[in-house]
């Protein structure tokens, strides 16, 4: 399929560059639609990437690039089940959107994450999978977890640890956080910082330098300077699904769900 | 180091810019959800806006409790 138009995301091959458009209101939310048309694509891929070198994911939503997991669904989801039901159902998902990110980290393109607003848990994750982050000065970043009694649960944090010092993971991670596009570029996450609503425009020049180089090349260096650390993500998930079922995070989901508060997604 | 004063009338100025609303509007002991009828999503943004303009960085905890343009000016303050 070389493009879609689905409920959540889209996708187009022009010029040698793939690009994989998020468009579910409020914020890209990742829950099931969101996550089926992800598989759809990581199956598609092996087809696109024939006539592709660069891959940009990129948001239309005002809000940001992506504020994480459904956590709305989620928690609907996990009240209709008994307790191992929903523990298997969430470890499933975890094994699904794991797939969809570990596909996307491996593809033999260079990807580009092009990120606006918020880009925070699941959507912080799926930018951790790009090689190249390019962000405008409106973005921010976070790991939120915490907060409901859980860790990242979609690779977060070993990716995170693959580009970052640890006392800078510890950071985010335990005191949940956000911070601003300028900060990352600090510490070395993101590699362009760019005007606001520049990111997609910057990513798209780069991607065409990208074109001009031999892909067996860049994809043989890219393999060799970015492992994936298979073993810890799934170690990840297993830390996660042992979280999921204490009573902490029914009552953190809960709130987060129910509340009326404007100052919902801060700490 | 500019005093309390300026960095509030400060923040108050970037904040009537940013969400578009009459400076004259807004006053130092506003709740500034009410007043510029915004969500957390929109206050991260006028935090990234203040983190730019002042040069520094705030965790957003810091914005634990925070609700009025006066507060928000005193943390600013304390990071310069």
């Amino acid at each position: 399929m070389k493009n879609f138009n689905g409920q959540s995301i889209s996708w187009d091959v022009k010029d040698g560059v793939i690009e994989l458009v998020l468009h579910r209101e409020p914020c890209n939310e990742i829950g099931t639609v969101t996550l089926e048309e992800l598989e759809k694509f990581v199956d598609a891929l092996p087809v696109l990437q024939e006539q592709a070198h660069s891959l940009i994911l990129h948001s239309t939503m005002k809000s940001g690039f992506c504020a994480g997991a459904d956590l709305s669904e989620l928690y609907h989801g996990a009240q209709k089940l008994q307790a191992q039901e929903a523990a298997k159902g969430v470890r499933d998902f975890l094994q699904r959107i794991h797939r969809v990110l570990n596909t996307i980290d491996a593809a033999p393109l260079t990807t580009i994450a092009a990120l606006h607003g918020v880009t925070f848990g699941g959507g912080f994750e799926l930018a951790l999978v790009c090689d190249l982050l390019i962000a405008d000065k409106m973005t921010r970043f976070c790991f939120p977890e915490l907060r409901l009694g859980l860790i990242p649960g979609f690779g977060g944090i070993p990716r995170l640890k693959r580009d970052l010092g640890n006392g800078v993971v510890r950071d985010l991670l335990l005191t949940g956080r956000s911070f601003n596009a300028t900060k990352a570029q600090q510490i070395g996450l993101v590699s362009q910082l760019v005007g606001e609503g520049e990111a997609l425009r910057v990513a798209r020049g780069t991607a065409a330098q990208l074109g001009k180089f031999d892909r067996q090349t860049a994809t043989a260096a890219k393999k060799f300077i970015k492992p994936i650390p298979y073993d810890e993500l799934k170690q990840e998930i297993d830390i996660f699904c042992d979280l999921f079922g204490k009573p902490a995070v029914q009552t953190g989901l809960k709130k987060f769900v129910e509340s009326t508060e404007a100052l919902s997604y801060l700490p | 180091m500019p005093t309390a004063e300026y960095t509030l009338e400060e923040i108050l100025n970037l904040a009537a810019i940013h969400f578009k609303v009459p400076r004259a509007k807004l006053t130092p002991d506003d709740d500034f959800f009410k007043t510029l009828k915004i969500d957390s999503l929109q206050a991260l943004d006028l935090l990234t806006k203040l983190e730019h303009h002042f040069h520094v960085e705030l965790p957003d905890y810091e914005l634990q409790g925070v609700s009025d343009f006066r507060t928000l000016a005193n943390r600013i303050q304390a990071r310069l």
